[in-house]
């Protein structure tokens, strides 16, 4: 499988107070656990991104708990206000426990 | 959205289809029921207050644009009853998010799908949107 | 036959008129702010009068999807072949960057003008043939399966660069038998429903096909990102495709009757801007 690779399109600058709008892809193939391979019958084992959740400096904007009903190469799309310039911190976490991470400064101006 | 013709005839083509599907049985997944009692640890929950952005009429049920949002709420819990399993997603909001959120879900068929909104005092709001699932005519 | 489609149109559509149907949406198609043609006249010989590219069929929600290259889940895959761009494979210790500089130099204009006679081959050849071709030859590594995932990608990555400039394939000379011989594959009846491609997509476009709203199958927007198996799917993945509904034995991806055909639908959708990456049902 080819690697799983986050996207997230947040704006580089903005003023205090202003209401930015974030949107955020993965590529990942959601296994439901409820498909059976066509070849031997078997139910597929559930392989989903469970968690995806996003902090500002420290401090949670979303967090998402997500079910095989989420469509493969999951996309998020939130709105957050800006308090002040910082970081942004982005979190996919896999069933089998691995975290994808991406980071994203937004500066004030 | 204006029902045009072209979406009469789609819906009437999803209808057809959606009731030839089989319906699958998962005795041991938690109902809907269950599940937004889980989310209200039983609370009383008034309809309306809640805005479910989806497609009437979704082109193919593995990837469906919607966006949930409540004025106030801490978190929103998104199902889907019509599905094998109803949980789709819960959203929780911090302080500084806007509680909204769009993503993209896997539809079974034609159904409603709900979502109950937790509000910051403590109350609880619901809603529901039917969605029409085609089968594409080339999607087998 | 033929009236099979209409058949099944009305059983589905409990007799509704068909007639009312046979048009795409009046919607215009911007990428990111820039407009790509999905509309425009026939040439004289070409059997339709208006050409429409698929995207104009598909719904509102759909369309939505390929108006940012963000939203469009295709550049996921596009961004994996962007870092196989640059990626050192093969014997000879070589990547495609190495040859070819950056991609949005070298490959602009060459998805808009494919699938094309290669003199040295002696044959049609399409995206897929010159990228094994330096796979094999230049870089010495193995070559990528057809319609396979790394494949597709590349083959995104290199329509990209075309984005936005009228399809225009060379079907003269050399390529003509190839031209006539996809010709008249798109007017053979395959399959046990004794469907051609010109039963839905010349006769039929604008009327459903069970719950599918049929386009003029144009090629322009491919590889396509498909919200049924969510991810690239490239031509001869949905020729393959659409002859197995017919239900009838396929052709291979890479076959010469598919590059054949290739070269014949990319004609019948001259002057459509390349979409690739789209996004269809």
């Amino acid at each position: 499988m080819a690697k799983v690779k986050p996207r997230v399109k947040v704006p580089k600058k903005a003023q205090v107070g202003d209401v930015i709008t974030i949107k955020s892809l993965i590529s990942h193939p959601m296994e439901s656990g409820q498909r059976k391979d066509k070849k031997t019958g078997e139910l597929i084992p559930r392989k989903i991104i469970n968690k995806f959740v996003a902090t500002f400096n420290g401090e949670m904007v979303v967090d998402f708990d997500l079910d095989p009903a989420v469509s493969a190469n999951p996309y998020f799309q939130f709105d957050m206000t800006v308090p002040e310039a910082g970081t942004i911190r982005f979190e996919w976490t896999d069933d089998d426990g691995t975290v994808y991470d991406i980071e994203k400064e937004i500066k004030i101006g | 959205m204006e029902l045009t013709r072209r979406d009469a005839l789609l819906l009437g083509a999803g209808a057809v289809a959606a009731s030839v599907l089989p319906q699958p049985l998962f005795a041991a997944e938690p109902t809907l029921d269950e599940l937004i009692a889980a989310f209200t640890e039983g609370a009383e929950v008034k309809d309306g207050g809640v805005d479910i952005g989806a497609p009437e009429i979704a082109e193919n049920g593995n990837t469906v644009p919607v966006d949930v949002s409540a004025e106030g709420a801490t978190s929103i819990l998104l199902l889907a009853g019509g599905n094998p399993s109803p949980g789709v997603a819960t959203f929780h909001f911090g302080k500084l998010a806007v509680p909204s959120a769009s993503t993209r879900i896997r539809l079974a068929q034609t159904q409603d799908i709900v979502a109950v909104a937790k509000l910051s005092d403590g109350s609880y709001v619901k809603a529901s949107r039917a969605v029409k699932v085609t089968i594409g005519g080339c999607g087998g | 036959m033929r009236h099979m489609i209409a058949a099944l149109c009305a059983a589905t559509a409990s007799g509704l008129a068909l007639a009312a149907l046979a048009e795409p949406d009046d919607q215009s198609l911007a990428v990111d702010g820039v407009e790509l043609v999905t509309e425009i006249k026939a040439s004289d010989e070409h059997p339709l009068d208006m050409l429409y590219s698929g995207w104009r069929f598909r719904t509102d929600e759909t369309q939505a999807l390929q108006t940012d290259d963000f939203d469009n889940p295709a550049f996921i895959f596009v961004e994996q072949a962007v870092d196989a761009w640059d990626t050192v494979e093969g014997e000879a210790g070589k990547s495609c960057a190495e040859c070819h500089g950056a991609v949005e130099e070298s490959m602009k204009g060459v998805r808009a003008g494919m699938p094309k006679w290669d003199a040295e081959a002696g044959e049609v050849w399409s995206v897929e043939n010159f990228v094994n071709r330096c796979r094999t030859e230049r870089m010495q590594a193995e070559p990528w399966k057809w319609d396979k995932a790394d494949m597709n990608a590349m083959a995104a990555l290199i329509g990209l660069q075309s984005r936005g400039m009228p399809v225009d394939v060379d079907v003269s000379g050399p390529a003509e038998p190839w031209f006539k011989r996809g010709e008249e594959m798109y007017y053979t009846r395959y399959g046990q429903l004794e469907l051609s491609c010109a039963s839905c997509h010349e006769e039929n476009y604008g009327n459903m096909i069970r719950a599918d709203h049929l386009s003029q199958g144009h090629i322009n927007g491919f590889p396509t990102y498909r919200l049924k198996n969510t991810k690239l799917n490239s031509v001869h993945g949905r020729f393959k495709g659409c002859i197995r509904d017919t239900r009838a034995h396929t052709f291979k991806p890479g076959s010469e009757e598919f590059r054949a055909l290739e070269l014949y639908v990319a004609w019948r959708g001259e002057g459509l801007a390349v979409e690739t990456p789209s996004v269809r049902q």
